[in-house]
């Protein structure tokens, strides 16, 4: 038996009032890695996953995780939104935030006890938001509100994880606190989804790469994908190439 | 003061003005309770939808003799499934879906009405309640039914909470975004029955919206939101119910003023969020700048 794949996805299609946001997606992800979702603006990644999590309704295709179909899978699945998904000025403090990703493991009827607020404390402090935790939401830097997501998803002690531009507008520290969890996580044996925007540092933070504009343009290790002709079918064109580096310019 | 004396001599000796009280109070807590995840969803014009929806089954319940709630329910319940299906298979968008779907349901109430002439269905009651009428009856109804909606709400909190804040993570845990939406909907139809004799169908939406939304302006938590939702809920009515007794007004008009004056209240005042409090807060730091530079 060969190793089960964290996540197969098998002929996908998604499309928005009839125009076509993923076409006819294939793809097997090895689990224990981290995957960088990328490609340009509007190229279907947040659908990626938003359809892998099962928010919208494929046209078709079949998405399973470690052979198993997502209604299965709930709680081996954690999440991270996109920043500007969240409602700052709801009225909730960032311990009660993190509790919410103990919500699985709780009976439907039940509080959270002792137990998840042991974990609640213990993730809080990995992420070095435990200072905070009686803060409402939106009193947070936008670095701070990341890893208090992030301890969120930790808490729920899931197997896969997904985050939708965890990095875009924050600071340097909060970045690199974020990716070096998410190494650990992956040294631990999870396999972590990020949808990721800037192509520096790129082939730094991501084993693999899943390259995508609409269809899959690649999927490999980062040092096979990430190479300028793979980039410049996802981009189109509007890539530059500094010569004598590696550096990509992204000009849209 | 002495009218105030001449309303607690009049709430002791008549029974039928402890009851608006009792009711009053209720209504109060319950929809104080509901519309704070009402307003968090941003759902105010839904619940207004609901509660006029409410109309039409409440008239045909009255008229085929069965239970209010009932009728109340399924109209309800109808206009809020017609809502998402014209929004899910055409292009027009929510508040036009609703807008149609409600006013529909509405009309239809008053046709239904005013086709039964000769009745005791009054018309200006169901829309604009007649506390003094609620009887010992009604009182127990509502403590029943009230009971039943904040027991769902708690027993349900975690998932309504999460549902509310986060949507999304909501459903990749699986959670059953149409059940929580729709059970919402029903107690929505639940609260508007309640209240018909109160504040009627009409002016419920302001008992939903608007201590909540008071308590929004106060608070950053969503327990304490919760609990001075109701409380505001609670004010309201009986300082309604004393002001339409003592200027001889109408009562749940006279409820929603006082709920609308709270709000503004807190809308001004507020410690963190109040307009004036930032106002006058500015002032105090560019004076305590202003002279520090001279010194």
């Amino acid at each position: 038996m060969g190793i089960v794949n964290a996540l197969d996805i098998k002929n996908l299609s998604v499309s928005y009032n009839s125009k076509t946001a993923l076409e006819n997606i294939d793809v097997a992800v090895e689990p224990e890695q981290l995957v960088g979702i990328i490609g340009p603006n509007g190229a279907g990644k947040s659908t990626l996953i938003k359809a892998v999590l099962g928010l919208l309704k494929p046209e078709q295709g079949q998405i399973s995780f470690f052979g198993q179909p997502l209604k299965k899978s709930h709680k081996k699945i954690a999440y991270v939104p996109q920043q500007s998904d969240i409602d700052l000025d709801f009225p909730i403090t960032v311990e009660e935030v993190v509790l919410m990703g103990r919500y699985p493991h709780i009976k439907w009827w039940r509080r959270a006890d002792k137990k998840d607020y042991e974990i609640v404390t213990r993730f809080l402090k990995e992420v070095g938001t435990e200072e905070l935790r009686n803060k409402q939401i939106g009193e947070l830097s936008g670095g701070q509100r990341q890893r208090v997501f992030l301890a969120r998803a930790l808490t729920q002690e899931a197997d896969i994880f997904f985050l939708d531009e965890p990095f875009s507008g924050i600071d340097m520290a909060s970045e690199e606190i974020i990716i070096k969890l998410l190494k650990k996580l992956r040294d631990q044996g999870k396999t972590i989804f990020v949808v990721h925007h800037d192509l520096s540092k790129v082939e730094e933070y991501f084993d693999s790469l899943l390259l995508l504009n609409k269809q899959l343009i690649s999927y490999g290790k980062s040092t096979e994908v990430f190479n300028v002709k793979a980039l410049q079918e996802a981009y189109q064109g509007n890539l530059t190439v500094i010569p004598g580096h590696s550096q990509l310019v992204v000009t849209c | 003061m002495s009218e105030i004396n001449y309303f607690i001599d009049a709430l002791k000796s008549y029974q039928y003005l402890q009851n608006a009280m009792m009711a009053g109070v209720l209504v109060g807590i319950i929809c104080g309770v509901i519309g704070c995840f009402i307003i968090l969803r941003g759902m105010a014009l839904m619940g207004d939808a609901i509660s006029h929806a409410v109309l039409p089954g409440v008239v045909i319940a009255y008229i085929l003799g069965f239970s209010f709630f009932i009728g109340a329910v399924v109209t309800g319940i109808i206009t809020a499934l017609g809502i998402g299906y014209i929004t899910q298979n055409s292009r027009i968008k929510d508040d036009a879906a609703i807008g149609i779907m409600f006013t529909a349901a509405f009309a239809l109430g008053i046709v239904l009405i005013t086709a039964q002439r000769g009745t005791d269905v009054h018309l200006w009651h169901i829309l604009f309640g007649n506390v003094l009428a609620v009887s010992k009856s009604d009182l127990w109804m509502t403590l029943g039914v009230g009971s039943f909606v904040l027991m769902i709400i708690f027993l349900f909190y975690k998932q309504f909470v999460l549902s509310s804040f986060d949507p999304i993570m909501a459903q990749a845990i699986g959670l059953p975004k149409k059940l929580i939406h729709y059970t919402l909907m029903l107690l929505l139809s639940l609260v508007t029955v309640v209240s018909l004799n109160t504040v009627g169908v009409i002016l419920v939406v302001a008992m939903l919206i608007t201590p909540g939304s008071t308590a929004y302006l106060l608070t950053d938590r969503l327990s304490v939101m919760l609990g001075l939702s109701a409380g505001f809920g609670v004010i309201s009515s009986i300082l309604g119910v004393y002001f339409s007794f003592i200027y001889d007004v109408a009562t749940g008009a006279s409820i929603v003023l006082v709920a609308s004056c709270i709000f503004c209240l807190a809308f001004m005042f507020s410690p963190k969020r109040g307009v004036i409090t930032q106002k006058i807060r500015k002032k105090i730091v560019n004076k305590k700048s202003n002279t520090q530079l001279i010194e």
